[in-house]
Parts: C-alpha cells; sequence; structure tokens
C-alpha cells in the first residue's frame, strides 16, 4: 500500500516537472547526504556547549512564556510608509516563520483606528438596544455565565490585504504582501443567544456593532448574518485576548472582512436599516474601474499564498525542499491548491496536512528536489463552493486597480538561480 | 465529617446540580442573565446617526462657527481647507477624480451620505480626544465640512431640521455586492492543469520599486 502511494507520487512529480518542461538532466539526482567539510567531527557534537555543561534558569524564571532568543526575529513588523501614524496603522502576521493552521496569539497581526485601548474588564459592558424587547446590559461576568459556550477556529482577513499590489508587484514579502491574516481559536457564545434573550422585534433586520475604544469603530451587519454564527468571544487559542486583538470582547464574523469582527465589543443595537458608518462608506467600499463603487463586499473570497520559499524565505539549498502554503475563504473550507512552478503554464495539486475547516485556514505542502533552476511560484486555492482563485489579471479585468480591498489574486514569486525570491507579476 | 462522607456529600450536591440545569433551559428560553439598560445609559452610548437623521441629536451650526473650530482642533491633520497634512486624510476636492489613476475619495468626492461625517465626528474625532465636542460643534464642522466642498453656501446653519435635505453628489454611485454575478467565472469545476498559457513573462518586479523594510541582499546557496 505505502509503496504504491510513494510510486504514484514520485509519477506524479515526474509528470508534473516534464510538464513544466523542467524534467531536464539532473533534475532528479539524489543529493548526497550532507556529510561534515572534509570529514572533520562537527564541532557542534565533539565540543561540549555550556547548555549540556551548566544549569539553566530554573522554573518560573519567566513566569510568563516567550520564544527563544533564536527566535527574535519572528515579530509582527509594520510599513511606515502606509500609513499617517501608528495609532491609526497595521502590522503583518510572519507567515513565512509560521506552520500549521493556527497563530500565535503573540503574532496575529493589528490594525487599530486609534491606538490599542487598554480596557479594564470589571468596567466593561456589552449594552444591548434598539428593535428589541429589552434593552439590556451585561458584564464580563454575565457573559461566562451563559449556556452553549463554542470553541471554533476561523481566519480573520483584513479587506486591505494585498491591496497594495493592484497596480503591481509592490512589497517583497509574503508577511507584507498577504500578512494581514491570521486563523485562531476563539471561545465565546453566539450572538444570537443574546440577542434571543433580549428578544429581537419582528421589524430587526440590521445589528450596529460599537467597540469602547476611542475610534467608536461601527459596523452595520445584516440580522440573517448575527443568527447565523456570529460570536462574541473573550478567548483565543485558549487564553484571554490580546489587548491588541479587543480583550476583553470582540466581534467574530467567520468569513467577512475583519474591520467587521468589532474589537473591545461594547454595544450592539438592531435597526431595520444600515447605518452607513465611515467605515463601510468612505472605507471599506470597492471602487471600480467605471467610477462607481460596491458596498456591502463582506464575504473574503478563497485565497492562498505559498509561504516558503518567498523573498524573506529563499531557498537555501538545492535537492529536497519543502514548498509550504496557506489557504483560506469566506465561503467555505479550502478543497483543493494547486501549484505551479512555471508561472501558472502547468500545475500539480498539493499535499494537504491539518483540518480543512469552513472558513478556517488550512496548510498545503510540495515535497520537491531544487537543482537551481529559475521558479515562477504560485498557488491557486479553491473552496467548497466551487470557486476558483482568479489570478490578479483576472481580477483586474472586473476591477480595474482602484478598488484597495479584495484583492484574492494569485501571487507569483520569482525564485531565482541564488535561491533568492522575488514579488513579481507575470503575463 | 470523614472524606468518603464529604465525598459523598459533593457528589450528591453536583448530581442535583447537572439534574436542574437541562430542566431550566428547557422549560424557559431566558438565561435571566444581565439587566434592562437605564435610559441614561443608552442615550451615553448610542449617538450613531443614519442618512435619514435618525439618531441626531438637537442643535444646530454655522459653516462660520464650523470654520473657526476646524482652524483650532482639525487643520493640524486635515490641512486649512480640507486639503490633507502629511498622509492624514483629505477631506475636501476630489471631484471628478473617481475614474482616474489616482482617485482622490473625500467627503464630496465620494462619500455617499453626510450622515456618516457627523457620525463620524461626534465619535471619534478630533483624533486623540474623542468625544469632546458639544452637539452644536459637531454641527458646525459638519456644515464646514460640507462648505469645503461647495455642497453648502457660506451662510449655512445646519441643523437636525434641515439635516436629511443636504444630499452628496456620489450616493447614487454605490451599489451592492455583486460579485456572484459579475464574477460568476471565477466558480469554474475544473480549472485548467496543463499548458494552461503558451509564454510566461515576467512583466513586474518588486524590487524596481524597492518599498520593502530592509530588503537585503541576495542569500547564499549551499
Amino acid at each position: 500500500m505505502m509503496s504504491e502511494k510513494k510510486a504514484h507520487d514520485a509519477l506524479d512529480r515526474r509528470s508534473f516537472l516534464r510538464a513544466s518542461g523542467l524534467a531536464g538532466a539532473g533534475l532528479f539526482a539524489t543529493s548526497a547526504p550532507v556529510l561534515s567539510q572534509q570529514g572533520k567531527p562537527d564541532p557542534a557534537i565533539t565540543d561540549v556547549q555550556d547548555w549540556a555543561r551548566n544549569l539553566g534558569p530554573g522554573v518560573v524564571s519567566s513566569p510568563y512564556g516567550k520564544p527563544s532568543e533564536f527566535e527574535k526575529h519572528v515579530i509582527r513588523r509594520d510599513v511606515e510608509w502606509l500609513t499617517a501614524g501608528k495609532e491609526s496603522s497595521v502590522s503583518f502576521t510572519p507567515l513565512h516563520e509560521l506552520d500549521g493552521v493556527i497563530t500565535p496569539n503573540g503574532l496575529c497581526f493589528e490594525r487599530h483606528h486609534s491606538g490599542i485601548a487598554h480596557v479594564d474588564p470589571a468596567k466593561h459592558r456589552l449594552m444591548l438596544n434598539g428593535l428589541l424587547d429589552r434593552q439590556m446590559v451585561f458584564t464580563m461576568d454575565d457573559l461566562k455565565r451563559f449556556p452553549g459556550r463554542q470553541n471554533r477556529a476561523y481566519f480573520l482577513e483584513c479587506a486591505a490585504n494585498s491591496g497594495m499590489e493592484w497596480r503591481g508587484a509592490q512589497l517583497n514579502g509574503c508577511q507584507f504582501t498577504h500578512g494581514m491574516v491570521h486563523n485562531v481559536w476563539y471561545t465565546g457564545i453566539p450572538l444570537k443567544t443574546l440577542l434571543d434573550e433580549a428578544g429581537v422585534k419582528t421589524n430587526g433586520k440590521w445589528i450596529l456593532a460599537e467597540g469602547a475604544d476611542s475610534s467608536g469603530m461601527t459596523r452595520s451587519i445584516p440580522l440573517d448574518k448575527a443568527m447565523k454564527d456570529c460570536m462574541v468571544a473573550w478567548a483565543m487559542n485558549g487564553e484571554a485576548l490580546r489587548p491588541e486583538q479587543g480583550y476583553p470582547l470582540r466581534l467574530v464574523v467567520p468569513g467577512w472582512e475583519g474591520n467587521m469582527w468589532v474589537k473591545w465589543l461594547r454595544r450592539i443595537e438592531v435597526g431595520d436599516q444600515p447605518w452607513h458608518a465611515r467605515e463601510e462608506t468612505s472605507k471599506y467600499t470597492d471602487l471600480l474601474a467605471d467610477g462607481r463603487s460596491r458596498r456591502f463586499t463582506w464575504i473574503m473570497d478563497a485565497k492562498s499564498v505559498i509561504t516558503n520559499p518567498s523573498p524573506q524565505a529563499p531557498l537555501k539549498h538545492k535537492g529536497p525542499n519543502v514548498l509550504t502554503g496557506i489557504a483560506w475563504s469566506g465561503r467555505g473550507s479550502i478543497t483543493r491548491v494547486d501549484v505551479s512552478i512555471d508561472g501558472g503554464k502547468n500545475w500539480r495539486t498539493a499535499r494537504m496536512d491539518g483540518p480543512s475547516m469552513p472558513l478556517s485556514m488550512a496548510r498545503f505542502y510540495v515535497d520537491f528536489d531544487w537543482n537551481g533552476q529559475e521558479l515562477l511560484l504560485q498557488s491557486r486555492a479553491m473552496d467548497s463552493s466551487g470557486y476558483v482563485q482568479p489570478t490578479k489579471n483576472d481580477l483586474r479585468q472586473v476591477r480595474g486597480t482602484n478598488s484597495i480591498y479584495h484583492n484574492n489574486g494569485i501571487q507569483t514569486w520569482l525564485v531565482r538561480a541564488n535561491g533568492e525570491a522575488e514579488n513579481v507579476e507575470v503575463s | 465529617m470523614s472524606k468518603s462522607a464529604k465525598f459523598i456529600a459533593i457528589a450528591a450536591a453536583a448530581t442535583i446540580a447537572f439534574a436542574v440545569a437541562p430542566a431550566l433551559s428547557q422549560g424557559k428560553k431566558k438565561s435571566g442573565l444581565g439587566r434592562v439598560a437605564l435610559p441614561e445609559e443608552i442615550a451615553a452610548w448610542d449617538t450613531d446617526v443614519r442618512p435619514d437623521g435618525a439618531g441626531l441629536p438637537p442643535g444646530k451650526g454655522s459653516v462660520k462657527e464650523g470654520e473657526a473650530l476646524f482652524q483650532e482642533q482639525c487643520a493640524a491633520c486635515h490641512g486649512e481647507f480640507g486639503e490633507g497634512a502629511g498622509r492624514w486624510p483629505v477631506l475636501a476636492g476630489g471631484q471628478g477624480s473617481l475614474k482616474s489613476e489616482g482617485p482622490e475619495k473625500t467627503v464630496g468626492s465620494f462619500w455617499p451620505y453626510a450622515s456618516t461625517t457627523f457620525d463620524y465626528i461626534r465619535r471619534a474625532m478630533p483624533f486623540g480626544n474623542a468625544q469632546s465636542l458639544t452637539p452644536d460643534q459637531v454641527y458646525a464642522l459638519t456644515a464646514y465640512v460640507l462648505q469645503l466642498n461647495d455642497l453648502v453656501k457660506e451662510d449655512f446653519v445646519l441643523s437636525r431640521e434641515n439635516f436629511a435635505s443636504v444630499k452628496l453628489p456620489n450616493e447614487k454611485n454605490f451599489y451592492d455586492d455583486d460579485r456572484e454575478v459579475s464574477e460568476k467565472h471565477f466558480w469554474n469545476k475544473k480549472p485548467c492543469m496543463t499548458n494552461c498559457k503558451v509564454e510566461v513573462k515576467v512583466t513586474g518586479h518588486a524590487r524596481v520599486l524597492d518599498v520593502t523594510p530592509d530588503s537585503k541582499t541576495g542569500p547564499k546557496v549551499d
């Protein structure tokens, strides 16, 4: 069974490379196992290292654990020229340093409109008002006593992720081109539970979600979505929300643009029409080539990106290498990801590993041999609705280049003979 | 109490608690958690304003009053005439630019509703000193921003009563998400797998722009 499967995979790879015109001599040459230089013993083995001789720090030397000091480079980054100041700005998830499908809490990208609100949970309230039988107030303790607590993993993507790339390749690194996305486990209760508790009047059709920070973030959401799968969440990946992710309470709006996931959530109003707040009129509307604009483009379409290799994660070795990346869709689960090494001429289906849950991030791999040839890497996600991630040019044909938001086009990395990777556009 | 007796007592209490819980959730839909919000509490937080004027507080303010306030509290970021300082938001101008290479999306050129300006100033401005303006001041600032965009005259006084009469020119150019129709061709059960293009050319390089934070030189390959 195993050997049959292996043979099949190898065949797959051969035919893939042949079709790509890359099945040249030597491509499949097995790389020799790495020997130490000229057969000399490896000092990493023969020397006694400090950590093998001395005692390390004791327990609770770091009461809240931190990553290894050798991982200091694995951090969120910002792009200074993007915004006028740091309080209303964005930082990016280092996707090229991560694996699996869950984003660590401290690396989840940030987007604030008036800085990080530091909210005292004892003074935090959630108000429900508007077209309800009862206008209500809940404390954090109240919320945590409700029956029906849930755990759900969802991706959260900013609608402006890849927004700098509409006019062409601009930033060198998937952290900057695709890093406004993260995927975590949320713990909380369905928003429906609270709306049922207050009793939505029959003419209630929309909700307004409002944050407690000094931007007073507000978004209108159709009641259907609020009742279907929205959550009010107080925990991410098993611990309290981080302040920068809305501690002590945030709205979870699965599959929809990140701006709607109101942080520091303090109020839900029920109404019969949308409010047309700033973030759903002047921002988060999509200006098209004809000068008109789409509004209420809430769903995040299927998207994927190869995180390794990529400009911040070049290839360092010939021979066996692991290509990996992530995919997600606001219309369902990721059913398949294809990868091309020749700029989209030929494709092979990548191997997926880990769960592929609805509205959550999936992980794909292609194990390949690299002989130093130039590669034009692309990935193409497909979701359970049958949607196929389009090329950037496909998107531009429909939308032009002014729409800022919802750029889910296929990304191309040019990998050069020296292993360096660059963000490029292809015909 | 002996250890075992204590254990039995706890176990019995737990049994009762679990026996009661399902009865409660089946018996009545409401949990009884939370409390009724008081009118003063709702008034303190519910400041949102809709395009039809719902939610506007009583009050009024003139373009002239707005201009003085704007120079004092807003111009440092938005510029004296709403032209924007540095990369801070431009509030005025940009009419006719939406189809161009550099669309300028201002209150006058892009925003669909005047209510959004009022709502946003009241909740979030001035940046770093939010919720510090009186309703009359918000009316005055909204009036001034409208005047900067030539949407009202210099002697205009904006109030709750005349608010709904102010229409923004770009309102008609917004339409609801139609991707499932206009982008229907992105749904495709059998995407091309082989020989999908005749040739592939690199048409653009990020490196040409060189705007990535600390771009580095080429790596080493062994």
